[in-house]
């Protein structure tokens, strides 16, 4: 599954980054890597972006952003 | 000696800015970068010079601020790194030092909010994290004053020996041998540059173009090492850049795991989550981000504003006064004192008085920004915002329009595409600036005496409507395309540090004050003596015969379809590309006691020269930031052209409307 289909609150593990270009770096920088434990903390008010938590920060991305990220639920 | 202050965006870098150098700080030019940075000295070294670069991520080429902080280590070669890494976000704060230790030059990291980190019961081993990093460690905290004494010492230390990182290893095995292939090719090569190896090397892995060029290396060596680099994807079962991201972070987790004891829970992260369950809540979000700026605006022009406001008009008059009595008796000759009371004071003290109104919207805005609001407002605002074909994070650039268009300008940086900068600036401009409020509150009592308020609001609303506009138009012709994608920190809450407001509140009042007694001063003395004296240098009975009176009224004939057509107010443009502010004081040196209605025939005029000030060029500082902006000064001169096409369209438009509908009521 990709990471925008977690529901608010479930957790998973990133299986791999799939994005292009400047975002796939962006995604890597900011610690989103293949292990990494990612949990869902809430979806803004609009429906997008999507508000996720990761190596102990917050972090925001889009949901078409987030679908470039394959994950497993933990 | 000249020391970097380098971190992420949100780690308390400006904080401890600040506590380096106190309030001796200003913007230094560095020629090899093509960008001001903020410097000071260090309050404990004063021949310490501390540059405060932008807070980054990373030192990819990715945003304009990474890459001029890339140049500056590059060209200007500190003489020394202070780091700064939040310490309850220690991991991905690492992730940036790891690529600062590349670059060789000596280096301290300072991990900041150690206090969050032992108040919470967590614990980090500072010696233990030296020795793998191979650089001093120093945990301070710089929002309680706490380690900073001992931080400057230990940089100083450092750069004084030319202690540059020790070499530390940790790469997995096929990066690890990657590496070393690499090195042994462009080793050579690199003798003559100074550009730092180990840094060469993972750029090279990288493909970053910029430094690749650098190293002018033939195509066979290029091939060579691209082979070797295939090699690596191979065995690590990652691309390049999953493969060298994941190098770091695993071994990032290792000195984690061996030197930090994490705190169970966080009270400031508990914080956060109570403050965004109301804020950020999915329905009260919008509504209450809305009734927060609204808030702010009626906080600074009604309330707040207009004490402070009373109370500096009271001491320039009675400063004038004071002045106007002592010329009289010193017997000064009337046409200096002419030029004392009608020219300077009614000209500068005009502004002045302004001073308490533009300093509250500051204040206010550093609070939002400093205690991680602006970051939500990014957040709530991406899918608005990116309908008019902008990401979320130009909401920030766009509200701090409304204190001063320059630093929206300069803020802009921060933004992650070229167009989406681009266009931001673009817009930034019909966000009304704190400038042109004198002139709102000028109007507005002359001519919609109770109605301020709305008047005000409804400036704004226009200007924000006109910019929606021109985003529509925009996204259609120059910045065709998508907004850059939105991936953005959302910072815990924390309590805006009072001295970092204060001294920016410093910093915006001595600039206030300086344009005041530069600009403006300049201003209305020279436009006292065009109203003054006539072409034969002869003191004019009237100032319709004047000087000013022939430049006026040789350009008014181009306002009458706006609805107003007397010299006085073409002249008060003319003198408002300057500086929004010597609108006003022009009109006041122009017409001295009398009030502003001799010069309209009805409100709708006025409220047209209203639209058309809010909406034509800015001033000659916002015009010389979108110039270094764009790079281009073909670019900025269409660009103000432009503005003052749509001030004069809008203005008509109007003009002719309102009157007929007037008409129609009558």
């Amino acid at each position: 599954m990709t990471l925008n289909e977690l529901k608010v609150g479930q957790s998973a593990k990133i299986l791999s980054v799939g994005a292009k270009g400047a975002l796939r770096l962006r995604l890597l920088d900011m610690g989103l890597i293949p292990k990494t434990i990612v949990t869902v903390r809430r979806i803004a008010p609009m429906g997008d972006p999507i508000e996720i938590d990761l190596r102990g920060y917050e972090l925001s991305l889009r949901i078409s952003d987030a679908k470039n990220i394959i994950v497993e639920a933990v | 000696m000249v020391i970097a202050l380098i971190g992420n965006q949100n780690c308390g870098k400006t904080t401890l800015f600040n506590r380096l150098t106190g309030a001796r700080q200003h913007v230094g030019n560095f020629p090899g970068v093509t960008v001001d940075a903020k410097t000071g000295q260090m309050k404990a070294f004063p021949e310490c010079c501390v540059v405060d670069l932008p807070g980054i991520y990373s030192l990819r080429p990715y945003s304009g601020e990474e890459l001029l902080t890339r140049h500056f280590l590059l060209q200007e070669k500190p003489d020394g790194i202070i780091n700064i890494a939040d310490a309850t976000n220690i991991e991905r704060n690492l992730y940036l030092t790891l690529q600062v230790l590349e670059m060789g030059i000596p280096t301290v990291l300072a991990l900041n909010m150690m206090d969050e980190v032992t108040g919470n019961g967590g614990k980090i081993d500072v010696k233990g994290m030296a020795d793998m990093l191979g650089v001093p460690v120093v945990p301070i905290s710089a929002a309680k004053n706490e380690g900073i004494a001992l931080l400057a010492q230990t940089m100083v230390e450092t750069a004084g020996q030319k202690q540059a990182p020790h070499a530390i290893s940790y790469d997995a095995e096929p990066i690890k041998r990657c590496k070393r292939e690499i090195m042994s090719f462009i080793q050579p090569v690199l003798k003559e540059q100074a550009t730092p190896l180990s840094f060469c090397v993972t750029k090279l892995i990288e493909q970053d173009q910029e430094i690749v060029d650098s190293l002018h290396l033939s195509a066979k060596e290029l091939e060579q090492v691209e082979s070797t680099v295939a090699r690596m994807e191979r065995q690590c079962g990652l691309d390049r850049n999953a493969a060298l991201a994941e190098n770091r972070y695993a071994f990032i987790e290792r000195v984690c795991a061996k030197n930090v004891q994490k705190a169970k829970q966080s009270k400031e992260k508990q914080r956060s989550i109570r403050i965004d369950r109301i804020l950020m809540n999915r329905v009260l979000a919008l509504p209450l981000f809305f009734l927060i700026i609204l808030t702010v605006f009626w906080l600074t022009f009604s309330v707040i504003g207009p004490i402070g406001q009373a109370a500096m008009e009271k001491g320039i008059a009675f400063l004038s006064a004071a002045i106007d009595q002592a010329l009289t008796a010193a017997h000064v000759h009337p046409i200096l004192q002419s030029l004392c009371m009608e020219g300077i004071f009614s000209g500068v003290g005009s502004v002045l008085s302004f001073l308490p109104i533009i300093l509250i919207l500051f204040f206010f805005l550093s609070l939002l920004e400093d205690s991680g609001y602006m970051t939500r407002i990014a957040f709530v605002m991406d899918k608005p915002m990116r309908k008019i074909g902008l990401s979320g994070k130009s909401i920030v650039p766009l509200l701090i329009g409304f204190g001063c268009t320059v630093p929206a300008v300069m803020s802009t940086r921060t933004l992650p595409s070229e167009r989406d900068r681009k266009m931001t600036i673009l817009l930034i401009p019909y966000m009304s600036c704190s400038a042109k409020i004198p002139i709102y509150a000028m109007f507005s009592a002359a001519f919609f005496a109770g109605g301020k308020a709305f008047i005000l609001f409804e400036i704004y609303l226009i200007g924000i409507l006109i910019s929606l506009v021109a985003a529509t138009v925009l996204r259609r012709t120059l910045y065709k395309g998508e907004a850059a994608e939105f991936v953005m920190e959302l910072p815990n809450y924390r309590i805006p540090s009072m001295k970092s407001v204060l001294i920016l509140m410093w910093e915006k009042a001595k600039d206030f004050i300086m344009k005041a007694f530069t600009v403006i001063f300049m201003a209305s003395i020279v436009i006292w003596f065009l109203q003054s004296f006539d072409v034969h240098m002869q003191l004019v009975a009237q100032t319709g015969d004047s000087m000013l009176a022939g430049v006026g009224k040789f350009l008014s004939p181009l306002f009458r379809p706006l609805g107003f057509d007397r010299w006085e107010l073409a002249t008060a443009l003319v003198t408002g590309l300057t500086a929004k502010e010597t609108v006003i004081s022009t009109l006041s040196v122009l017409t001295g006691d009398a009030s502003l209605t001799i010069l309209f025939a009805d409100k709708i005029a006025a409220f047209s020269f209203l639209l058309f000030t809010l909406l034509y060029t800015p001033c000659a500082a916002s015009f010389a930031a979108i110039r270094r902006e764009f790079r281009s000064f073909s670019k900025a001169i269409l660009i103000a052209l432009s503005q003052c096409l749509v001030a004069y369209t809008v203005a008509f438009v109007f003009y002719h409307f309102a009157s007929l509908v007037m008409m129609f009521l009558a």
